[in-house]
């Protein structure tokens, strides 16, 4: 079967088996690293993926729906040269241990400061709420968050 | 690669330091640019960069950076000289496990040692950065790690894309001890993709050729197999009182004075009980492995290459030399997960399928169901107060299965999976009994306190219904807890400031160092007034009794309708010798905090006599981004005092500072894990 859609400001054009699910496409297929297999189960978020600007989790998601849509991963939301601003800041903040969970983590928050400019830490909280970090790193990613916050309202840094 | 030459520069016992010229860049393990000893440590590139070859793995925990540090302080180089290789037994220095949070202790000198030689030779090369650079250690160096991670380069194992390279699923039992009754896979050998069924009795694996497929294909599998399952696990109501029953043998752990509780004694007693608990760790376990020519490659993120090749080899029976086992990393392990047994049944799976590369990787329900577990306990305390207020006698009691059980050797293979699963299993290895000073369900169940009489016993459970393995900090969560919540309720006995009655029975300085300053960070004199829903606990102790100080102030709020515990903030000052990073030891420390919070307030794994019950994030919950207290860690620097690891310190003063706080918020007392909200009913 084949699909076309925009992955990470590209046009991808690729032959998929129908019943693929967009995480195995991703990652065997197209040979992304970003988006992780943490559960199949939509429980933990480490596959999460911006559909249209919007966090789903491509372990459940069968790889046909991206049909002419856009859709953004870990790679597609900055890079070494041009990072996003939360990638800045993760690495600022040194927000991770082992890192798994971080790439859903960065993916889901760049769609949320794209929505909510001056989050409280609470909502930070909430939006990420959906996420599992095992190592206990999320104290340093919601700093992270707010410290990305503040370099793209132009509020420091 | 081509090198055209080769120099060695220095040799000396462990350490040879080693110089090629030509084939710069990333240095091939396989190419003739490989280290020829097993020893070798540090290898000087052309190019001017130096190539660290480590001895323990990274775990998530920072081992790499932290001795990068060392070298280039050592070395005299600017930090981004030097580039770090993993563990392979082709190659690597064979530094056994990576646990116990030993490794800054264990490789540091030997790294220290191996750049001193290093450095000769830069000498003569004039070769040296000039400025000074000594200052690299003690400063909070970015992780190497951390943009690779960032970016989505390939950081883990389950990144590794091999040309030809095949997948595969294992379909495991649905409990401990199940045998098939009854399978029949034809239909499935059919199905699109599948290169093959793989049987061994009660081990049963499948290969396609697409992910997808054998994921559909296993799904299809299991269904057509029936198992018999024995029953005989402990449920978890039943087993506390199974651990007391069951098979053990009594070790003295310590015994110091004459503990004598005789009947005009007032004795104080407790009982604490921790389940059993998982890892839990966020990637289920995967391994690659590739069979060419007899010999058999694995790619794993277990905790150690030397031992698992060992045990691969004994398993297999395949001589170590034909097995070459190589470290990638996955997601952190807190300890002996599904990693090992990943491995082995990637390698089981790749020798009946030569000449491709089979990857293997568990489903979520494949960890929850078969990692080793972190062993249930239970700590039965006594102590007499005297009348001035101090301990005379305390007494220790624990019954606990082993807490460990990894497949390290030929006597050990037995611990493996397929192993047990296989036709003609191998023979279950003697229970393990770590001893003082590490311990393993015993670490720290002796306290620190200055008690004139005391006495830790020890009831070592050799009947095992489920393997029970090294969960970060082993016995010392348990322990840590009991010992920390007993104090308290002695404590509170005489109505004394649980600061104060700790202080008064620390005679180490390093320790009360640590307490002085906890209580004036955190303002504790000016804590609220008790049973107000609001609650502040303190907890302490020394990793092992030999390793890092640490004391812990944790405030909550306790939900006067729903029994909800929201977890405040949790201030912890750490004693750790000699700080390497100091931003990295924070981040260890902040994590254990974390995750011995998740433990204390959510986590058991739920057990039927049947199997376990607990095998998704819904039936085995964890602690979220909403529910995560802040986290304050400030650090003494020790400068003179050699480094202490800190990766287990924190586990068991969270517990206790966690049920101290409950306390002090509500005037009840929990001393059963974890705290879910229906304890405080
Ligand atoms: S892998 Fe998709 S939510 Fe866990
Ligand atoms: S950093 Fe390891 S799971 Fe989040």
């Amino acid at each position: 079967m084949r699909i076309k859609f925009t992955l990470n400001g590209k046009v991808a054009d690729i032959n998929v088996e129908p019943d693929s699910s967009l995480l195995e496409v991703l990652r065997n297929d197209i040979e992304l690293n970003g988006p992780k297999f943490g559960c199949g189960l939509a429980q933990c978020g480490a596959c999460a993926v911006l559909l249209d600007g919007v966090s789903i989790r491509s372990c459940v998601t069968p790889a046909a729906i991206v049909e002419g849509r856009t859709l953004t991963t870990l790679e597609g939301i900055g890079d070494k040269d041009n990072p996003h601003p939360l990638q800045a800041a993760f690495i600022a903040e040194q927000a991770m241990q082992c890192g798994y969970c971080a790439s859903g983590i960065m993916t889901t928050a760049a769609a949320f400061l794209a929505s909510n400019k001056s989050p409280t830490r609470d909502e930070i909280r909430g939006a990420l709420s959906g996420h599992l970090c095992r190592c206990g790193s999320q104290p340093r990613m919601i700093r992270a968050v707010e410290r990305a916050a503040r370099v793209m309202n132009g509020d420091d840094e | 690669m081509s090198v055209s030459r080769r120099e060695f520069i220095h040799s000396s016992g462990s350490v040879v330091v080693y110089f090629s010229l030509g084939g710069c860049g990333a240095s091939d393990p396989s190419g003739e640019d490989a280290v020829a000893s097993s020893d070798n440590r540090i290898t000087i590139h052309t190019d001017g960069s130096v190539e660290l070859f480590m001895g323990k793995v990274e775990l998530g925990q920072g081992i790499g950076t932290a001795l990068a540090q060392i070298a280039a302080d050592e070395l005299g180089v600017a930090f981004d000289r030097i580039r770090l290789t993993g563990v392979d037994t082709d190659f690597s220095p064979d530094e056994s496990y990576t646990f116990s949070s030993i490794s800054i202790q264990q490789s540091g000198p030997k790294v220290r040692e191996a750049a001193a030689s290093a450095r000769a030779y830069l000498e003569q090369l004039s070769d040296r950065d000039a400025a000074d650079n000594s200052a690299v250690v003690g400063q909070s160096v970015p992780r190497i790690d951390i943009p690779g991670k960032t970016f989505g380069d390939v950081s883990f194992i389950q990144d590794v894309r091999l040309d030809g390279m095949v997948h595969a699923r294992v379909v495991h039992p649905p409990a401990e001890r199940a045998v098939i009754q009854e399978m029949d896979s034809k239909s499935v050998e059919e199905m699109p993709g599948v290169l093959k069924v793989v049987r061994d009795s009660n081990f049963v694996g499948i290969i396609a050729e697409r992910e997808g497929q054998a994921r559909t294909a296993a799904a299809a599998l299991a269904a057509l197999i029936r198992w018999e399952l024995p029953g005989d696990l402990p449920s978890s109501d039943e087993v506390y009182d199974w651990l007391k029953r069951a098979e053990s043998r009594k070790e003295e752990v310590s015994a110091s004075g004459t503990v004598n509780f005789s009947p005009s004694d007032t004795v104080h007693r407790a009982t604490y009980r921790r389940p059993y608990q998982a890892h839990a760790s966020i990637s289920p376990s995967a391994a690659i492995a590739f069979f060419e020519d007899s010999k058999l490659t694995v790619w794993s993120h277990a905790q150690g290459m030397y031992p698992l090749r060992g045990a691969i080899a004994h398993t297999l029976g395949l001589s170590p030399q034909d097995v070459r086992c190589v470290h990638k990393e996955a997601s952190g392990c807190y300890g002996h997960n599904g990693a090992d047994d990943a491995a082995c049944e990637a390698a089981v799976l790749a020798m009946r399928l030569p000449g491709r590369p089979v990857r293997l990787q568990w489903e979520r329900a494949d960890e929850f169901l078969w990692e080793p577990l972190g062993p249930a306990m239970q700590i039965e305390t006594q102590a007499v107060l005297d009348s001035e207020g101090r301990i005379s006698n305390w007494q220790h009691d624990l019954w606990s299965c082993p807490h460990t059980g990894r497949p390290r050797d030929v006597d050990s293979a037995g611990y493996f999976l397929y192993a047990k699963h296989k036709e003609n299993p191998l023979p279950d290895p003697a229970p393990y009994s770590i001893p003082q000073p590490s311990g393993g369900s015993d670490r720290n169940s002796v306290p620190l306190y200055d008690i004139k009489n005391v006495r830790v016993n020890k009831h070592f459970v050799t009947d095992i219904p489920i393997l029970g393995s090294s969960l970060r900090g082993l016995g010392a969560y348990g322990n840590v807890f009991a010992i920390e919540s007993f104090m308290d309720e002695l404590a509170a006995q005489i109505g004394a400031d649980p600061f104060e009655f700790r202080k008064r029975h620390l005679d180490d300085v390093r320790a009360l160092e640590v307490m002085q300053r906890l209580e004036k960070e955190t303002q504790w004199q000016a804590r609220p007034q008790p049973g107000t829903g609001v609650g502040w606990g303190v907890a302490f102790a020394r990793f092992k009794n030999l390793s890092s100080y640490l004391g812990l102030v944790m405030q909550l709020q306790v939900n006067a309708e729903t029994n909800a515990i929201q977890l405040i903030k949790a201030t912890a000052v750490c004693d750790a010798g000699l700080v390497v990073n100091p931003d990295g030891l924070k981040a260890q420390i902040e994590g254990g905090i974390i995750q011995s919070a998740s433990w204390t307030l959510k986590e058991q794994v739920r057990l039927s006599n049947r199997a376990r019950e607990s095998y998704d994030w819904n039936t085995y919950p964890i602690l979220r981004f909403d529910e995560i207290p802040d986290v304050d860690v400030i650090l003494i620097d020790r400068p003179e005092q050699k480094s202490l690891g800190v990766g287990e310190t924190a586990q068991g003063p969270t517990a206790a500072a966690i049920a101290n706080a409950i306390y002090h918020a509500t005037g009840k007392r929990l001393r059963q894990l974890p705290f879910t909200p229906d304890r405080l009913v």
